[in-house]
């Protein structure tokens, strides 16, 4: 198939960017969209012309790097899949296709596609762990006994990837449902039981410290998580949040 | 120089607490004055560099990703060997040890796994205090699965996402040494080189990728952790970033490189759809526990699949050839991975493969959808179940164990695997060899260490499943943190590394000439061209079966591609910022240079084991006719290669290996 591709250019975090048009002929059906976009980058490169730059690494869904906001929709038309995994199967010949960055205060772009994911990092680490010391010298994993049904469900929060896709796709940039996603897993663990005050608490000032916005319910975050990862986290975090100030 | 394993002496069970009880301790006052530098943040350098800075170190860790949880380690799926025996199956510390040196085919050094397999328990309890949520029975117990080339169950999983949830365990602990300071951290970053002051690791050069500033680091010592180098093939189960060139760069410098030749091709990868493809995606060996392996029997059944004519499905149950199951009884669908990769190819080879390019094979879950349809229709009380009913009732089942696996196999194949068997065909996945390290994890240069999956150590000519993540955060929890601090007991009054020595000066300076070299070598073609020819060169002379011709083929037309490459190749754009393709030219250069030594090693070695396979070297007779034949008499050693120039000036270093505590036997899985 042939196509049209309007692209987010943008130089660098002070350049204002623009949309820029690409043609790309003979597309397969069974190439993955970032392969599309390889075949762009080797048409580019061999004119002489810059690349463009984008994230990715795994291309199998887990690693998270990957984003790009495809037709209007995080991770573009297809529900449960990261970019790489988005396969140009969902595409038809003629079609123009507007492909640009993740977007939100949060995210400030770097350079074309790629964004600065680090304010996911500064929430992680003002509470996203146990603070246990990997000296080994813990008690035998058997003798903390985890039922099942809790042991699925911080599995399925933990399924998060961080990828921002939620971010992204909020109409208030709200960081809610990866936030949501990291409390519950330990919230719903014994082991996470003893630092649980703390840590949504300053999981949750530094969310709002780096400027995401609030959660509206709308639910959108839910729909573009291609890990599923379900709203319920929002409320088991707001439910957390609400215990740790009674406390 | 010869080579010294440090192994220490005494009976092998008592090794390692032996030498723990003497080596020589920093203590904590010193510890904060002592700086060390992780490159690489997947399972073994992320443990690494939380535990050191736990223990009081100043560390400062690299990742070319924007974080330390998007290594490749994240993409393990299937699971994590300890030898716990919770399964009461027979499994010990003995066990692990003889399974993973039998699947290594004998080729990995004895005291090294030992130590693995006795730290493999601890590993596991860590990971739960860390909030691990592995896979739990109904008592609230940890739930375990079999893997390939064992007879225990002994693999304890979260999900398909095993990699996943370790990798963000030793990210949590990363983070909380984050905030405390004691870990600095430096995403999107890569390194370009280390710095030896006076015969000793002190630093690196990196490049920032976002600024594209060059920088000094300086350190009392260094750990690489950067993974293993399977992109030499362009198409692998890597990610896309992986790269050889931090092991590649302390190879230039110094550090020996072992068994480059010792490659892990994977039985269950998705096949390639064509020349566009820009990887391959590994299918969780974990499925061989559920799904049987086969082709057709007969030639003309094989060619209307190929054609598109006739459906799998159609293909009756006695015109179906399981050949795992013919060739291995005793373990089936669960031979380890070179055995059932070579077993594909044969037939493959022979005109047996099923899809349009005839390289694949089927991955059957039919029988096992029944076989639990009707244990849950028993466990119901459903009495005469229909086989619709008993089918639905396996799928339920088989969902839950591999859900996410399916739906990522008909996302990339468009095909429903429920109801049509999925195609799988071999890919280069794991490499076995790396950094040549001692018993310690050091390398032959002082003071710097390699650890996980770009070191040599654990896992001989075959790594079994789920040994991986094993090793990974063994070496980062476990082994490394001992052993650094024995070596650095004498570095508590250097005082800190300075970074304006001359040594730092040329190393510097070299980055930016090569830098400045292939901004304006203005060449006509791209980076990935040359790769994409590396690659094939790899696959069709340096793949599966390899032979003396086809090897010394190889090595000729690598140094000719490499020789185009730097006349040739081209690098747009700017320097000074963020620019992919000055990122993955650097890399390829490495991997021109790695994949000739690589096939040089592949020619030294003329027998066949583990993954290594020289047609040459084959069983002519009895019952293991056609199957690899090792050589213990000649080849049973380690080749550890040192950096002369060219890569095929490289000098070879014999490591002998010792087998006190296990018979050398032939690897019979029949």
């Amino acid at each position: 198939m042939n196509l049209t591709l309007k692209i987010w250019k943008q130089k660098g975090p002070q350049d204002k960017g623009r949309m820029v048009d690409y043609k790309v002929n003979d597309i397969s059906e069974h190439m993955s969209f970032l392969e599309m976009m390889d075949v762009l980058n080797e048409q580019l490169v061999n004119s002489g012309d810059e690349p463009v730059a984008f994230d990715h690494d795994c291309r199998e869904g887990i690693c998270g790097m990957c984003s790009l906001y495809i037709n209007g929709q995080a991770h573009g038309p297809d529900r449960g899949i990261t970019t790489c995994q988005l396969h140009m199967r969902m595409f038809k010949d003629g079609d123009t296709i507007t492909i640009e960055p993740f977007r939100a205060k949060a995210f400030p772009v770097i350079k074309d596609l790629v964004v600065d994911r680090m304010s996911f990092e500064r929430i992680q680490q003002a509470g996203g762990y146990i603070s246990v010391n990997t000296s080994g010298n813990t008690q035998d994993a058997n003798n903390i006994l985890i039922s099942k049904h809790a042991a699925d469900e911080a599995m399925d929060a933990a399924a998060c990837i961080g990828c921002g896709a939620c971010v992204a796709t909020c109409k208030n940039s709200s960081a809610m449902l990866f936030v949501g996603a990291k409390v519950s897993q330990y919230a719903l663990l014994p082991q996470g039981q003893i630092e649980a005050v703390d840590r949504v608490q300053n999981m949750v000032v530094q969310m709002d410290l780096e400027g995401f916005g609030n959660c509206t319910n709308t639910g959108a975050c839910e729909i573009e998580c291609p890990k599923g990862i379900s709203l319920d986290n929002i409320a088991r975090m707001n439910r957390e949040l609400m215990k740790a100030s009674l406390k | 120089m010869a080579l010294d394993s440090k192994v220490p002496k005494g009976p092998i069970k008592d090794k390692w607490t032996t030498y723990k009880d003497k080596i020589d301790l920093v203590n904590p006052a010193n510890k904060r004055n002592i700086d060390i530098i992780v490159v690489g943040t997947g399972l073994a350098g992320g443990s690494a560099a939380a535990t050191l800075a736990e223990l009081g170190y100043n560390v400062k860790a690299f990742a070319y990703q924007d974080s330390p949880r998007r290594a490749h380690s994240i993409a393990a799926q299937g699971g994590i060997n300890a030898s716990k025996n919770y399964m009461g199956d027979g499994d010990s510390n003995y066990r692990l040890f003889y399974d993973t040196v039998k699947g290594g085919d004998y080729r990995s050094r004895e005291a090294n796994v030992y130590r693995l397999a006795e730290v493999s328990g601890n590993i596991i309890d860590q990971c739960v205090a860390q909030g691990v949520p592995f896979a739990r029975d109904y008592g609230g117990l940890l739930d375990n699965r079999s893997f390939g080339g064992v007879l225990v169950s002994r693999t304890f999983y979260a999900k398909g996402q095993t990699g996943q949830q370790l990798l963000l365990g030793a990210y949590s602990a990363m983070n909380r040494q984050i905030a405390r300071g004691k870990i600095e951290m430096f995403n999107r970053h890569e390194m370009l080189d280390v710095v030896l002051v006076d015969g000793k690791a002190r630093g690196i050069i990196t490049r920032n990728l976002i600024t594209g500033e060059i920088e000094r680091h300086s350190a009392h010592a260094v750990v690489i952790a950067t993974g293993g180098y399977g992109n030499v093939y362009f198409l692998s189960t890597n990610a896309m970033g992986s790269n050889v060139t931090a092991a590649w760069k302390i190879h230039k410098k110094g550090a020996y490189f072992a068994n480059p030749c010792f490659t892990q091709i994977h039985p269950t990868c998705i096949p390639r759809s064509g020349d566009y493809q820009s990887k391959l995606t590994l299918m969780s060996e974990s499925l061989r526990n559920d799904g049987r392996i086969w082709v057709p029997k007969h030639l003309d059944d094989a060619k209307a699949i190929q054609q598109g004519k006739l459906k799998p499905t159609e293909i009756t149950e006695e015109n179906r050839d399981y050949f795992l199951e013919r060739r291995y009884p005793a373990f089936g669908n669960l031979v380890p991975r070179d055995v059932a990769s070579r077993a594909a190819k044969e037939r493959c080879d022979a005109g047996y493969g099923v899809n349009a390019t005839g390289e694949a094979v089927y991955l059957d879950f039919a029988f096992a959808f029944e076989r639990y349809g009707k244990e849950q229709a028993k466990i119901h009380g459903i009495s005469n179940p229909s086989k619709e009913k008993i089918i639905e009732l396996g799928q339920a089942i088989i969902e839950e164990k591999y859900g996410n696996l399916f739906q990522m196999y008909e996302k990339i194949i468009a095909e429903n695997p429920y109801e049509t068997p999925m195609m799988i065909y071999p890919a280069t996945h794991y490499t076995m060899g790396g950094v040549w390290v001692d018993y310690n994890l050091m390398t032959t240069v002082e003071g710097l260490y390699c650890i996980g999956e770009a070191n040599f150590s654990d896992h001989g000519a075959n790594r079994l499943g789920a040994s991986a993540l094993m090793q990974g955060l063994a070496d980062g929890y476990f082994v490394l943190p001992y052993t650094i601090g024995d070596y650095l007991s004498d570095d508590i009054r250097t005082g800190k590394i300075s970074t304006d020595s001359p040594e730092f000066e040329e190393a510097e300076k070299e980055v930016k000439g090569r830098i400045t070299f292939f901004m304006n070598n203005n060449g006509s073609k791209s980076v990935d061209y040359f790769h994409k020819k590396l690659g094939k060169i790899m696959w069709d002379k340096v793949g599966m079966a390899r032979n003396a011709e086809g090897l010394k083929e190889a090595m000729a037309e690598i140094k000719a591609i490499r020789e185009e490459f730097w006349k040739e190749v081209k690098v747009p754009g700017d320097a000074n910022e963020m620019n992919l393709e000055l990122e993955k030219v650097g890399r390829v250069a490495d991997f021109l240079e790695l994949g000739e030594l690589f096939a040089k090693d592949a020619l030294d070695r003329n027998e066949s084991c583990g993954g290594h396979f020289r047609e040459e070297s084959v069983e002519l007779e009895g019952e293991q006719k056609g199957e690899a034949k090792r050589n213990d008499k000649d080849y049973a050693y380690v080749s550890a290669w040192e950096y002369k120039g060219e890569p095929a000036d490289a000098v070879l270093h014999k490591e002998e290996l010792e087998f006190k505590d296990i018979e050398l036997k032939q690897r019979s899985y029949k």
